[in-house]
């Protein structure tokens, strides 16, 4: 029967091998004492925990997903219990601030785990995730009271958190939403109105739920410039911490969902109720922006859960079950022996590992931003996160849902049963293309703004990276062969960079028009990247690595780089016809 | 008791398919994952439950091997252990070893009780418990599934091959570990970053001043022989000739 099991040597090679993140953290004052064992001993701790507590509830989730009974919302069975063990072991504080009860280890730590959360149980990992993005936005930019009153709770899991940002008019143009917020006498407020599509919005696992809630003042500006952030506590909380009486808020409804049944999905209405300002007024899109980035990558390492999920079970099945023959064996083979299960098998792997490897690229550049003593190094770390957020959030949530597609296709009609699992994991990926922003936003982000950051400092910067790491594939004959292809595909994409920045493809519908085709591009370009980084990291002098380790790395490097990667030159060819096809056709003619 | 010595074993993870060293001398561990043997991690768990009933004051990991066998030793600490010993060497030990090496450390220490796993999971020898209690004159109560102290007298349930057998030990003692004495426990988060700040001590193996010679001869070690195909045979009676012709009836 299928099973998770964490990839803690895969995630101990990116750190130990790859990336080389002790030599990091030793940069950074208050990551200095973080050596490669604990930091094993975690993952494998949380890998545990994730492959027996809360795998088994994943598909009882599903099955019985969340119900809303006499206005309250009951999580499905064991999850409340889940959620006890998880906040009792402490992983709730793992990278917040020691001040609050946190740990403060760095995301780069974060992100492994929040991978394994997700690949074990997606609904029950928005918990701790969501909770986690409230409590960073209240500590970047509430004042000291909120943050005493409400962070040490809510890092501990006593209290969860949820985020209220979309309306039914309001979605991907938060500019429209119309929640407002009128001042009390005692400087508190008061949050009246909507709001769809809320996570973890409600529920029956902790004995309160704060939420951060978007609205307007009064006299605020249309549009994103009038939009201020509100925390409203479920339950009310008197001056000595203790719980007071309910707030005004209340849940509408349940969303009934394709995926992530076990996450409580809910249409919040907030009928006056008592919040108080998080930063300042009409500065609320921007406070929430703050933890956005982060957001995003727990959002794009949910794609890589789900597809290492799937692909585990894949693989497993792949190795059992019997069917068909093949020329140099006898008898009935195995289906790993076919070549198209193998084609799926290493589409699956040459995603994940690379996709891992660029999320750990990424937390680490966000550890650099945040704890880094040279603001010049956290100035450009910043500014390279800023550009890769939307092509983490984006590429890995897409090809991940493709894994996980693969990976059901794997096992034929038995991944369209729901015995095995494959069938829940192609639904509950699909969320993660949608929410924290479209991934067509995600696009539109990365073309629109985020190429012409810094006058296109970043972008040059991380392509730079990459001519650097082909300039030294030539130490291994190995890598050697594989940076032919990648130089390639870098050529193609430096050139359609430099058409949609300032030259035949800047207008705003070539722009628009090329968004998801050049993220994709963009995204092919780093995974080879990372491929290429990885094999490197086997061929370097004085490594014991195990000799199965570098075979499946040369071999899944080697498949990206001739079966993956040439998708770049019909990217490059969709990007090029420019906006034209897409635009002649008036809309009534659709 | 004031004091429970745990000695724990790093051992070829449970999950890890093993593989023999070209030359035939023994399991290739070079770059394969090791963690802490099964039976040694109820022991500690076994430890730390008798300290949170507050019927211990201390409880001491020690584990004898190479330098990488502290992160065992952290594990063990971040499950509640106190403290930790290495006793740092390269080379294989054998289990009269062991029992000596422990032995010097329980005169060093003066534990009121030794609980160590009935066996580690890589050779399967279960006779270090017993050797210790030998070396030692202590009684010992091996294949535990369930421990009791009351008023200075250990109560053990041992499993054995009728059922189970309970015997009352006075202390110090031994006791060895079965797999159903209890479930350890998951770390927690904040238990393993205060295991880095906890003590561990380590001794070169030469400063023991015990005599390390082998005195086990390994002959050779290769995997088991894979399964042969089998074979259909057409009726009962051709079975039960082929089987008289093997010898098997």
């Amino acid at each position: 029967m299928p099973h998770y099991k964490a990839p803690v040597e895969d995630m101990m090679f990116l750190l130990r091998d790859v990336f080389r993140v002790e030599d990091v953290f030793a940069e950074l004052p208050e990551q200095k004492e973080n050596d490669l064992e604990t930091i094993g001993n975690i993952l494998e701790e949380a890998g545990k925990f994730c492959s027996e507590i809360l795998y088994p509830l994943n598909a009882v989730g599903d099955i019985e997903g969340c119900r809303l009974e006499n206005g309250v919302v009951r999580t499905p069975q064991g999850f409340a219990e889940a959620w006890k063990a998880f906040s009792d072991a402490g992983w709730g504080g793992l990278s917040a601030p020691t001040d609050y009860g946190g740990q403060n280890l760095p995301r780069t730590v974060q992100i492994l785990v929040d991978e394994m959360l997700s690949a074990s149980n997606l609904s029950f990992g928005l918990f701790p995730g969501l909770t986690r993005g409230a409590c960073e936005a209240i500590e970047a930019h509430a004042c000291q009271n909120l943050k005493d009153t409400y962070l040490p709770n809510m890092i501990s899991g006593v209290w969860t958190g949820a985020m209220a940002l979309t309306e039914g008019n309001a979605g991907s143009d938060l500019g429209l939403l119309k929640t407002t917020a009128v001042p009390r006498s005692d400087g508190s407020w008061t949050v009246t109105g909507s709001k769809i599509f809320i996570s973890s919005g409600d529920h029956d696992m902790a004995e309160n739920v704060i939420h951060l809630v978007l609205a307007r003042l009064p006299d605020a500006p249309a549009g994103t410039k009038g939009i201020s952030l509100f925390l409203c506590p479920k339950v009310l909380v008197n001056a000595d911490g203790s719980l007071g009486a309910q707030n005004a808020i209340s849940v509408g409804a349940l969303e009934h969902k394709m995926g992530i049944h076990a996450q409580p999905t809910c249409v919040m209405n907030y009928d006056g109720c008592q919040g108080w300002m998080v930063g300042e007024p009409n500065r609320g899109l921007a406070a929430m922006f703050t933890m956005m980035n982060a957001e995003r990558l727990f959002v794009g390492v949910q794609g890589l859960g789900v597809a290492d999920a799937s692909g585990q079970t894949a693989l497993a099945y792949a190795r059992e079950r019997l069917q068909g023959r093949a020329d140099d064996r006898s008898g009935v083979v195995p289906i790993i022996a076919h070549a198209d299960v193998r084609r799926m098998l290493l589409s699956m792997q040459s995603f994940i590992e690379a996709a891992r490897a660029m999320a750990v690229y990424t937390a680490l550049e966000m550890d650099r931003e945040k704890f880094h003593p040279d603001d010049a190094v956290r100035q450009r770390a910043g500014e390279n996160v800023a550009l890769l957020t939307p092509v983490i959030k984006a590429a890995l949530t897409d090809f991940g849902f493709e894994a996980a597609v693969a990976g059901q296709q794997v096992l034929g009609g038995h991944g369209y049963i729901r015995e095995w699992g494959q069938e829940q994991y192609v639904r509950d990926a699909r969320i993660a293309m949608i929410y924290e922003g479209t991934n067509g936003i995600q696009a539109q982000d990365l073309v629109i703004r985020k190429l012409s950051l810094a006058d296109g400092q970043p972008v040059r910067a991380y392509f730079a990276q990459i001519h650097q790491t082909l300039a030294s594939a030539a130490m291994d004959s190995y890598a050697a062969a594989l940076a032919e292809p990648l130089r390639a595909a870098l050529d193609l994409l430096e050139g359609v960079t430099a058409r949609l920045v300032s030259g035949d493809l800047a207008s705003a519908d070539d722009r628009n028009a090329a968004a998801v085709d050049y993220l994709r591009l963009f995204a092919l370009v780093s995974f080879g990247w990372m491929w290429l980084r990885m094999v490197l990291a086997c061929a370097a002098p004085g490594k014991t690595l195990l000799e199965p380790r570098v075979r499946h790395k040369r071999a899944a490097a080697t498949f990206f780089m001739q079966r993956v990667l040439p998708q770049a030159a019909a990217l490059t060819q969709q990007i090029g016809a420019g906006a034209g096809s897409i635009m002649a056709l008036p809309d009534e003619m659709f | 008791m004031k004091k429970i010595l745990v000695p724990i074993k790093m051992v070829l993870d449970a999950n890890v398919r093993p593989r023999v060293k070209a030359d035939g001398s023994g399991v290739d561990l070079s770059g394969m994952k090791l963690s802490i043997n099964p039976f040694c991690e109820i022991a500690i768990e076994e430890a730390v439950r008798l300290k949170e009933k507050g019927l211990a004051e201390e409880v001491v990991a020690i584990s004898i091997g190479p330098a990488k066998a502290q992160d065992i030793l952290r594990q063990a600490m971040a499950m509640g252990a106190d403290r930790a010993r290495l006793i740092e060497t390269d080379r294989p030990i054998e289990p009269l070893t062991a029992a000596k090496l422990i032995r010097i450390v329980v005169e060093e220490e003066n534990p009121d009780l030794v609980i160590l796993g009935k066996q580690a999971v890589d050779d399967d020898c279960n006779q270090t418990g017993q050797m210790l209690a030998a070396l030692l004159d202590w009684p010992q109560a091996t294949f535990a599934s369930a421990v009791a102290v009351d008023a200075g007298t250990l109560h053990v349930t041992r499993e054995v091959d009728g059922g189970h057998q309970t015997l009352a030990l006075p202390l110090p003692a031994v006791v060895t570990t079965d797999l159903r004495l209890n479930e350890p426990r998951h770390c927690s988060l904040p238990n393993i970053m205060k295991a880095r700040k906890k003590v561990l001590d380590i001794t070169p193996v030469a400063n023991c001043g015990l005599d390390m010679a082998a005195r086990l001869n390994v002959l050779g070690v290769k995997p088991p022989e894979p399964r042969k195909a089998g074979r259909r045979v057409a009726n009962v009676s051709e079975l039960v000739r082929d089987l008289r012709a093997a010898g098997v009836i």
